[in-house]
């Protein structure tokens, strides 16, 4: 019987900054997701491949509408399309009773194909097409004003079709968290945000029913959110005491951060990243507080994508190839780079290997397969010795991977669904060649 | 120097201790594990934690017994726990202080977990922490009635002139996490706000230049409200990291109210060191809150209030000894010592994280 | 490929270069080939040793053979 072999190496002690006491915890293989063999995921349906989990996004769906409803009476959250928008995907969270949000008009679309209501479709965006806002109001859809501009179309619109539209509109402030997003809505310190709702009472054909705010992307600090919630209980309640129209609905966005590890970040996320409880306690206590009457609670609306499908996403790819750089480092190459990992721009995310592997480790930068140099995956990981073949499992990428992703060398790999039961079905093929060249035409002079 | 209660003189303790670099920017270990050696006596046995293989009082056999390297705190609170976990299983830790900054957030995190295994501690919240951070800490003085120099954050180089009108020339500005520059006019803030930005990113810290005596004090919040240990050191030698090489314990009853109300403020629980400005005309600014116990802890001890010993009986629930009187002009210098090791030591360590 | 004539080996896999002050630790296989390396193994008979004795094809062992060798080099432990 031969013994087991490992590719001879040496390390310099005391050289690089992690040893192997640092990140044992890292190096345990995951030879499966939710029970079903990595290796088998690859059989069936190659490699690369992004892996769901059903269970995993139906627990941080119910843990999320947990954390606020024990603290709050009127809870509903909107399912944020950008951040993943397969149709399997969506219909999950619609099956847990999630409405819609959407920010552009073929995401409209698919929510209605996915058999959400019309009145359960938040609109958001700066681009909402006329066609979109004249079918928006017709569904008796919520529409959230994002400039004058699109005010004064929907009135159009509203005075032409003879209907009335149900809006609300984004409020941008300053919550001590910078920069402001202050591109979006309309501003609050400036009195902005008090003109817009003026000119929505007034017109004949707009109701105003909600106010709306998303201050930002991955927000570590729950105070922003008191702030921002502070800020539009302020205009609900002049809503109601100086212009007599309560609104219906507070919506505090998206934003809630997932527990990646961001990059130059001193410590890693899943010990620093604040939990949807604190961000709860934050807003509701914010709420509660104001003075609102009992029943006169506005429903609190949530946006939340990322904290919802990024640790419900796996992406499975395998080693291309192991090389030295010029400097004496460690490379190794994998069949997924950026162009389906966009979120490696940002996130130093965790990987693992997904067979169990020797004791000794080595540091490696991960390429991606394109032919750019940009093509990073991570600068530098210590890893066990990785050969041609091996597959490895990268951890928290259900959030915009798959609605980011770029057809760009290499065509978009299968996305995997495994569902309660341990059972994986595939919810987008492979893309082809067919695929690729189905929208292109020649003209006859090239034929 | 130090009689101990007979309580202590039967039973061991085995307390693990880390910082254990005792190099030109001194950790606190050796001097917290010089305090409780006094302290404690024979009946002790100490366990270093080591994130870097060359942290030198790992290699002082005398005073550190045994030591293991622990994963750097990047890695995580989870492989922390676990590696603390597997130490455990062999020694029998039954307290542990830790004593670097950048560490405290995960002992804080995981001290449930550690006293369930038995090993006790003693630390402010992360709340506690936070307050104290260089970012926080104008808001944490005015807040609490505390003379900080005064502090404006900015985003844009084109803030810096309106804040430096207001606070004048020299002026220092401070990056988000370390390095701070001390500039004397326009142009030079302007130089030193691009550095910092480029280098520890957004915001830059712009902060009023107060000029006097450097005093430190090293204290011990009972978690209650108390401070019941504090001593005032004044610098007598910096080094060029503004590090104290040679100080000398000194009597003021404005510094030790400073840091009671310190404590009683924050409610701090654990070791601290507060960084004191002193201007000439007897103004007291605190100009920095360390969460932990300083590198010259072990001249508390010799001044008479053996803050390390302290810490250990608090953690352990045990009652403290009366400490109401220290000497002043009790005088500590430091010096550097070429200790000899062989190759072997170093390699066993580097290879199986023990020593 | 020879080794440095003074290069220190131990059974835990450590080397130490005195000429440098450098250690390295090394995995088992590698301190095995290390082992032959000193003992005045030529490449052939070490390659052949490894192949009967590990679970590995020769393509491979090939490859893995030359990036260490350039290890050993870019660690100074060999004598060129």
């Amino acid at each position: 019987m031969k013994q087991k072999y490992e590719r001879p190496t040496i390390r310099k002690m005391n050289t690089g900054l992690m040893n192997k006491f640092g990140t044992r915890t890292d190096f345990d293989p995951v030879e499966t997701i939710d029970g079903v063999q990595v290796k088998s995921l690859v059989a069936e349906y190659g490699s690369p491949v992004f892996v769901l989990s059903e269970k995993q996004i139906r627990r941080n769906y119910q843990a999320a509408v947990r954390s606020f409803k024990t603290r709050y009476p009127k809870v509903q959250f909107a399912w944020s399309y950008k951040t993943n928008y397969l149709n399997a995907v969506c219909r999950v969270f619609h099956q847990e009773g999630s409405w819609a949000e959407v920010v552009s008009g073929f995401e409209y679309h698919k929510a209605l194909g996915n058999g959400v209501a019309g009145n359960q479709i938040i609109f958001n965006g700066p681009d909402k097409k006329e066609a979109d806002l004249t079918l928006a109001v017709e569904n008796h859809s919520l529409i959230h004003i994002d400039h004058y501009d699109e005010l004064y179309l929907l009135i159009d619109i509203c005075k032409r079709i003879n209907k009335t539209a149900k809006v609300a509109i984004r409020v941008n402030f300053d919550t001590g968290v910078y920069p402001i997003w202050d591109r979006f809505g309309f501003n609050y310190e400036n009195g902005q945000a008090w003109a817009a709702i003026n000119k929505i009472i007034t017109a004949e054909n707009l109701e105003l029913v909600g106010l709306h705010c998303h201050i930002g992307t991955f927000m570590l600090s729950t105070a922003a959110y008191s702030v921002a919630a502070t800020k539009l209980c302020d205009l609900a309640m002049r809503c109601k005491m100086e212009l007599q129209n309560p609104v219906q609905y507070l919506d505090l966005g998206g934003g809630f951060p997932s527990t990646n590890t961001l990059k130059g970040a001193y410590l890693p996320g899943v010990d620093t990243v604040p939990s949807v409880e604190d961000f709860a306690e934050a807003i509701t206590n914010t709420i509660l507080n104001f003075g609102f009457a009992a029943d006169e609670l506005p429903l609190l609306i949530l946006e939340s994508g990322r904290v919802l499908i990024d640790d419900a996403g796996y992406l499975v790819g395998s080693v291309l190839a192991n090389k030295r750089l010029s400097d004496g480092r460690r490379a190794t190459i994998l069949d997924f780079g950026i162009n389906i990992l966009f979120t490696s721009n940002w996130y130093d995310h965790k990987i693992s290997v997904a067979k169990e592997a020797g004791q000794y480790t080595e540091e490696t930068v991960l390429f991606g397969p394109l032919c750019m140099n940009i093509d990073v995956v991570r600068e530098s990981i210590t890893l066990p010795l990785l050969e041609r073949g091996d597959q490895v499992v990268v951890h928290k990428v259900g959030a915009y991977n798959m609605t980011q992703w770029m057809q760009f060398i290499n065509m978009r790999p299968a996305v995997v669904l495994i569902d309660m039961q341990g059972k994986s079905h595939q919810i987008r093929k492979p893309e082809t060649l067919a695929y690729l060249e189905m929208m292109e035409e020649i003209p006859e002079y090239l034929k | 120097m130090y009689v101990s209660p007979d309580l202590n003189k039967t039973e061991s303790l085995t307390i693990a201790v880390t910082g254990l670099n005792a190099n030109d920017n001194p950790g606190p270990g050796l001097a917290v594990i010089r305090a409780l050696r006094a302290g404690f006596g024979e009946n002790i046995r100490i366990i270093g934690l080591a994130y870097e293989t060359l942290e030198p009082a790992i290699y002082l056999r005398d005073q550190v017994d045994k030591t293991y390297r622990i994963p750097y705190p990047t890695a995580g609170a989870g492989a922390l726990k676990a590696r603390i976990k597997e130490i455990q299983e062999i020694e029998k830790i039954d307290v542990l202080i830790p004593n670097f900054d950048a560490e405290l957030y995960n002992f804080i995190k995981i001290a449930p977990d550690l006293l369930q295994m038995g090993i006790h501690s003693f630390l402010p919240s992360h709340q506690q922490l936070e307050q104290r951070d260089k970012v926080n800490l104008a808001k944490f003085g005015e807040k609490h009635g505390f003379n900080v120099p005064d502090e404006g954050v900015v985003f844009t180089a084109s803030e810096i002139d309106n804040i430096a009108s207001k606070f004048g020339f020299p002026l220092m500005v401070k990056g988000k996490f370390y390095e701070a520059h001390t500039t004397l006019n326009s142009a030079d803030a302007h130089r030193a706000f691009h550095k910092l930005h480029a280098k520890w990113g957004l915001p830059v810290i712009l902060q009023k230049f107060i000029k006097g005596t450097e005093i430190n004090i090293a204290g011990l919040g009972d978690g209650k409200g108390n401070a019941i240990s504090v001593i005032p050191m004044r610098k007598l030698y910096i080094t060029e990291k503004g590090k104290a090489w040679a100080g000398i314990t000194i009597e003021d009853e404005k510094l030790i109210t400073l840091a009671k109300d310190f404590a009683k403020a924050t409610i701090w629980k654990g070791g601290f060191e507060l960084e004191i400005m002193r201007e000439d005309n007897g103004s007291l600014y605190i100009m920095e809150v360390n969460p932990r116990f300083p590198a010259w802890v072990y001249l508390t001890v010799a001044a008479g209030q053996n803050q390390p010993k302290a810490l250990v009986d608090l953690a352990l629930g045990r009652p403290t000894d009366d400490m109401n009187t220290y000497k002043a002009g009790k005088m500590f210098i430091r010096y550097a010592w070429d200790n000899i090791v062989d190759v072997e030591e170093f390699q066993k360590l580097s290879a199986f994280g023990e020593l | 490929m020879k080794l440095k004539a003074n290069i220190a080996t131990s059974e835990n896999g450590f080397i130490f270069n005195p000429a440098t002050g450098d250690s390295f630790t090394s995995n088992a296989i590698a301190a095995e080939i290390l082992g032959y390396m000193k003992s005045g193994g030529s490449e052939e008979e070490i390659k052949k040793k490894i192949l009967e004795n590990y679970d590995v094809e020769p393509n491979q062992f090939e490859r893995d053979w030359d990036d260490y060798m350039l290890q050993l080099k870019e660690a100074n432990l060999l004598d060129l």
